[in-house]
C-alpha cells in the first residue's frame, strides 16, 4: 500500500507492505537509525517516537496505522547544531551508559515535559520513565538529566534544579 | 507477522460493512494487544480495520448522573480529562495506572473491553459502576457483557461505540501491578450508589467477576470489620508462575479491604481515588 508519513519536517511517500511495523519502516526505509529496536515487543520503549503529537512505542504501530501523520523521531529533536533541552540534560548529566535506550528514554523525556510538570520528585519521574527500560540500570543519571532538562525548559517553575541536577552524578 | 491486508474506513458503518463482509477480518484500535498478538503470528486475520479515527468512537461527555465516554476514547485521554476527573475521578486513577505512558497514548477503552484480558482494569470499572456497553448493533448491560476469559457478549462483527457509566456517589480503584508487565495481578473497584455497593475483582480469576459476598456485607456496614473472615473461594482464581491462586485470592481480599479503608468517611489520609465517603 501508498503511505505518507510528515517525518521530522519533511514529507516521505512510499509503497510498503501492509504489515511493516513504524520502527521498521523508520529504519529501513528512511535511514533513521535512532529510532532503536531493543525488546520489539513494547516493553523496553527504545523505539519510542512521537506520533500526532504523543509518545507511542513504533515497534507496536504499523507504519500504515501511521500514514497522514506526523513522525518526529530523535533525529529531528535538535533544532540545527542546537541541541533539544533534553538532550542537553542528558550530555551535561551523563544520562547514558551504553546509549542503546537512549533515543527512546529523550522522546520520552521530551513527552513528559511537553507540558511543565506538577512534580519532579522521585515517584512522578518513575511513573513517566515507566514505559523505557535501561539495561546498564544507569537510571540516576537519567533521572537527574530529566530534572536538568525541566530546569532548562521552566526556568520559573523548575529552575532552582539546574544547580542540584548538574551535579547529578 | 502473516501477510494482510490494512484497510481504513471513513465511517462506522462502512467498518461494520468490512467486517462483515470479511468474517477472517479484525478491527484494529490503538493495536497495543492485537499488534504483540500478529507479530508472535497468533492470529492471521484476512484485514486489519483500522477503526482509530472513526468521528463515530470519539469523545468524552458527561450529564447529570451519566459518563460517557467514547470507544476510540485513548486511555491516556481519559486519564486527564477534566470531564472524567469531575465526575468518577476513580476512573481517571484507573486510566493513568494503566501499562505505561506510550501505551496509555495508543490504547484505548473500546480496545480493551472488547479484548477482555483477565488482568486488564477497565473491566473491573464497567463492572462495578454497572455500565451499559453501547455497540454498533444494541446496548448490553455489563453484567451481561463479561463472558469469560478473553470472551465477552460481542458477535463477530459488531464494535463498541461507547461506554455509559453511573456517576456514582463514591468509587475507588486499587491494584497490585505486576512489576513487569502493570497488568493487575488483582485489582478491586468499588463503586457505591444511593445504598448500593458493587465489588468488582480482577487479575484474579479468568475474567473479571462480581464478588457479591463481599457486597452484601458492605451495604449493611460499609467498614473493613463489615469484611471480617470472609475469603474468596481460591478455587475459581488463576495460577501462573507469578502467583498461586491462593496467592491471588488473598490478594484480592487484602485489596479490598484497603480499599474499603481509604474509602470510609474520616480515614486518615483518604483517597484520591474517591469522591466522597461509603453509601450515602
Amino acid at each position: 500500500m501508498n503511505i505518507e508519513l510528515h517525518i521530522n519536517g519533511r514529507t516521505v511517500r512510499r509503497e510498503v507492505d501492509d504489515r511493516i511495523l513504524l520502527a521498521e519502516f523508520l529504519r529501513h526505509h528512511c535511514g533513521l537509525t535512532g529510532t532503536h529496536v531493543g525488546c520489539d515487543t513494547s516493553q523496553c520503549g527504545a523505539c519510542t517516537v512521537k506520533l500526532d503529537g504523543a509518545a507511542v512505542k513504533s515497534c507496536t504501530v504499523l507504519a500504515a496505522q501511521a500514514s497522514g501523520g506526523s513522525v518526529t523521531t530523535v533525529e529531528g529533536l535538535a533544532q540545527g547544531n542546537t541541541l533539544h533541552p533534553v538532550q542537553e540534560a542528558f550530555v551535561q548529566c551523563h544520562g547514558l551508559q551504553c546509549g542503546f535506550c537512549t533515543p527512546g528514554m529523550m522522546m520520552a523525556v521530551e513527552h513528559f515535559l511537553r507540558s511543565c510538570p506538577a512534580s519532579l520528585d522521585d515517584e512522578a519521574i518513575h511513573h513517566a520513565l515507566e514505559g523505557n527500560i535501561c539495561r546498564c540500570t544507569g537510571y540516576v543519571n537519567i533521572i537527574a538529566a530529566v530534572r536538568r532538562a525541566a530546569a532548562a525548559m521552566y526556568p520559573r517553575e523548575w529552575g532552582h534544579f539546574a544547580a542540584l541536577a548538574g551535579e547529578g552524578a | 507477522m502473516y501477510a494482510t491486508q490494512y484497510v481504513r474506513p471513513a465511517t462506522l458503518d462502512d467498518a461494520v460493512a468490512l467486517l462483515k463482509t470479511h468474517p477472517e477480518a479484525r478491527p484494529l484500535s490503538g493495536g497495543m494487544t492485537l499488534i504483540p498478538t500478529l507479530k508472535q503470528r497468533l492470529a492471521a486475520p484476512s484485514h486489519l480495520v483500522d477503526i482509530w479515527r472513526l468521528d463515530e468512537l470519539q469523545g468524552i461527555s458527561a450529564s447529570e448522573a451519566v459518563l460517557k465516554i467514547g470507544a476510540g476514547a485513548r486511555h491516556a485521554e481519559v486519564a486527564h480529562s477534566p470531564v472524567v476527573a469531575q465526575t468518577v475521578p476513580a476512573l481517571s486513577h484507573l486510566a493513568g495506572q494503566i501499562a505505561d505512558p506510550q501505551v496509555r497514548n495508543r490504547g484505548t477503552l473500546g480496545g480493551s473491553l472488547a479484548n477482555n484480558d483477565p488482568a486488564a482494569d477497565y473491566p473491573a470499572a464497567v463492572l462495578a459502576l454497572g455500565a451499559t456497553v453501547h455497540t454498533s448493533e444494541r446496548s448490553i448491560a455489563a453484567d451481561d457483557y463479561f463472558v469469560g476469559m478473553f470472551e465477552t457478549a460481542l458477535r463477530p462483527g459488531e464494535l463498541i461505540v461507547a461506554v455509559e457509566f453511573p456517576i456514582a456517589h463514591s468509587a475507588g480503584y486499587l491494584k497490585y501491578r505486576h512489576p513487569a508487565s502493570g497488568y493487575a495481578m488483582a485489582g478491586v473497584f468499588i463503586a457505591c450508589s444511593g445504598s448500593d455497593v458493587r465489588v468488582a475483582i480482577t487479575g484474579a480469576g479468568p475474567g473479571v467477576f462480581r464478588w457479591k459476598e463481599a457486597e452484601a456485607r458492605l451495604r449493611d456496614d460499609f467498614s473493613v470489620g463489615a469484611l471480617r473472615n470472609l475469603h474468596l473461594d481460591c478455587a475459581g482464581m488463576q495460577g501462573d508462575p507469578h502467583a498461586s491462586p491462593r496467592y491471588r485470592a488473598n490478594l484480592a481480599e487484602v485489596l479490598t479491604r484497603r480499599l474499603v479503608a481509604q474509602m470510609t468517611p474520616g480515614a486518615e489520609g483518604g483517597a484520591p481515588t474517591t469522591r466522597g465517603g461509603g453509601p450515602a
